[in-house]
């Protein structure tokens, strides 16, 4: 199948290296100490994080830091087909793997001893690249619930297909069987936290699309920066003197 | 950008955003950068000492936020104040909590806090008034005191090597809180003063500010010792003393005026304190707006609208 055609356009119009449109909002669940909605074009995803509060189970507290915890869904009404998935499956038990260790990273465990943080995130749209999608969103949430980071962790995808590398891909070229490498980069340090492939590629042609998802995740990292202080400003101008 | 959840019609969206847009304008001239994101560089002065603070980290010989927040400096001292996080204690603060649990000679409270706070049967006044030392049965009697999912005031008093706090209540105005509401607002929206409890005469209402953003609005209560008598044979009398202790139906809606004042602000995001609940109650009985009305959009946008004029008022007699 031709995924890019030779004037260059994707399946949805994009060019090659092109994002989908990002939105996000904060404060979508009131509850919570700290949520957000992130969207990659028809991509959408809800997190919410709860904490730090005291540990639930005391046989997991951690005298030192404090314990992260992270719930990866998918609504049912998110995919095409709706088809109930049951709770706890090998792919969601992974992503929610894979957010823990990339949140972990980035956050300031050793100043929140014996607590915990809970992160919670659903798929309320699948349109390829939710894993990114994910991270994003929790990375809005735990700044708004005022949880000390050491960066902002950001996550895009890109792929190659046709002999070119794309950037974000959405459903149908991610089901397409090419490479779908996943990448989270904390900006400001300039390392990387995340990395996945489900295929193969050669070496020199991996790093064109390594680079195209880092350039990608930056550009995430500039939207959410923007969001982030606009939210801050609005708060403290609230709130008056 | 944090949306109010409110059906709005046309005007009623442009009045409120004017009347935001006029809070914007008035606090921006006063800082307009001091706000920074997560790993934001705050521009310090390298030449001179300076000691990093809350919320910033060192990177790369560089000053970095670690939260969301806006920058302070108090002579050497940069720190990056958080806004909306979790309530972080400072020793002498007054706080609301909840019981959630009664243990070996404490109890444990839920303040908002990332652990739960400890309030210890030793440090706390017992209900007779005199000083002595706890015994076995004063123990065994301290569900007496406070039960689980009671609300309880007290105030902070220490934190321990592994950063948990401990709360003591040895005053007569502390203890169990009765007959009221209990709101949970953002903590940064309580701001420290020299006065947390307010006794609103014109209500008949007690109304105590935590730090922690637990606000109650209960019925005021003289000299707040009426502990029931943690004695056996008092107990059945004390149960009849509770049904007679009845509240009036307008101290109720009292109550219910004033929590939904306080309900507003948090709303809208303002800074809750006092007076200006006070005001918000007043503006709202004085236009004969039902209580439960309040919580209505058009009533948010009058709030607001009032706010941007008195901030404006306030910033116009500084000059």
């Amino acid at each position: 199948m031709e995924y890019v055609s030779p004037e260059g356009l994707r399946l949805d119009g994009r060019r090659p290296m092109e994002m989908r449109q990002i939105r996000a909002e904060i404060g979508t669940v009131a509850r919570a100490d700290g949520s957000a909605v992130f969207e990659m074009g028809n991509t959408k995803v809800i997190a919410a994080v709860y904490g730090p509060r005291e540990v639930q189970n005391r046989s997991q507290q951690i005298s030192d830091q404090a314990l992260v915890r992270c719930e990866y869904s998918m609504a049912n009404f998110s995919t095409g087909d709706r088809r109930r998935k049951p709770k706890g499956d090998r792919r969601s038990t992974e992503i929610s793997l894979v957010i823990r260790q990339t949140m972990e990273a980035c956050i300031l465990t050793h100043l929140m001893p014996r607590s915990q943080i809970d992160i919670f995130v659903q798929v309320l749209q699948a349109d390829g690249g939710t894993r990114s999608a994910c991270i994003n969103a929790a990375t809005l949430a735990l700044a708004d619930a005022g949880i000390p980071m050491r960066d902002i962790v950001t996550s895009c995808s890109a792929g190659y297909l046709n002999s070119t590398p794309l950037l974000d891909l959405n459903y149908i070229e991610d089901s397409a069987g090419g490479p779908d490498v996943t990448v989270g980069i904390l900006p400001k340090l300039d390392k990387v936290t995340l990395l996945q492939m489900d295929a193969k590629l050669p070496l020199d042609i991996f790093e064109n699309v390594m680079g195209l998802a880092t350039e990608g995740c930056k550009a995430v990292a500039n939207y959410i920066r923007e969001v982030l202080l606009e939210n801050t400003k609005q708060l403290e101008y609230r709130r008056g003197l | 950008m944090r949306g109010l959840q409110l059906p709005l019609n046309q005007t009623q969206r442009i009045r409120l955003q004017r009347a935001l847009e006029k809070l914007h304008s008035l606090s921006s001239k006063a800082n307009s950068d001091a706000s920074v994101t997560v790993a934001d560089t705050i521009p310090v002065n390298y030449d001179d000492a300076f000691l990093k603070g809350h919320g910033t980290t060192d990177l790369n010989g560089e000053l970095v936020a670690t939260v969301c927040g806006v920058v302070e400096r108090v002579n050497k001292l940069v720190y990056v104040r958080a806004l909306r996080a979790k309530y972080k204690p400072e020793v002498g603060d007054i706080v609301v909590g909840r019981v959630v649990e009664v243990a070996q000679k404490r109890w444990r409270l839920e303040i908002n806090f990332s652990q739960d706070a400890v309030l210890m049967l030793s440090s706390m006044n017992m209900p007779d008034g005199i000083q002595r030392r706890r015994t076995a049965l004063d123990e065994l009697n301290m569900r007496s005191i406070f039960e689980e999912n009671d609300v309880v005031c007290a105030e902070v008093r220490n934190f321990h090597h592994d950063g948990s706090l401990q709360l003591q209540a040895r005053s007569q105005k502390y203890g169990k809180l009765e007959k009221g509401q209990l709101l949970v607002v953002d903590p940064f929206l309580v701001k420290k003063s020299k006065q947390h409890f307010h006794y609103l005469e014109q209500f008949g209402i007690d109304l105590i500010l935590g730090r922690n953003g637990f606000i109650w609005v209960g019925e005021h209560v003289e000299a707040r010792d009426g502990m029931i008598v943690d004695q056996a044979n008092n107990s059945e009398q004390s149960t009849v003393e509770k049904d007679q202790a009845y509240t009036p139906l307008e101290m109720r809606q009292n109550i219910c005026r004033i929590a939904n004042a306080v309900r507003v602000l948090s709303t809208l995001g303002f800074n809750v304190d006092a007076d200006l609940i006070i005001e918000t109650a007043e503006l709202s009985s004085s236009l004969n707006i039902d209580i439960h009305d309040m919580l209505g959009s058009e009533f948010h946008v009058l709030v607001a609208e009032r706010e941007a004029e008195r901030r404006s008022l306030m910033t116009k007699r500084k000059r």
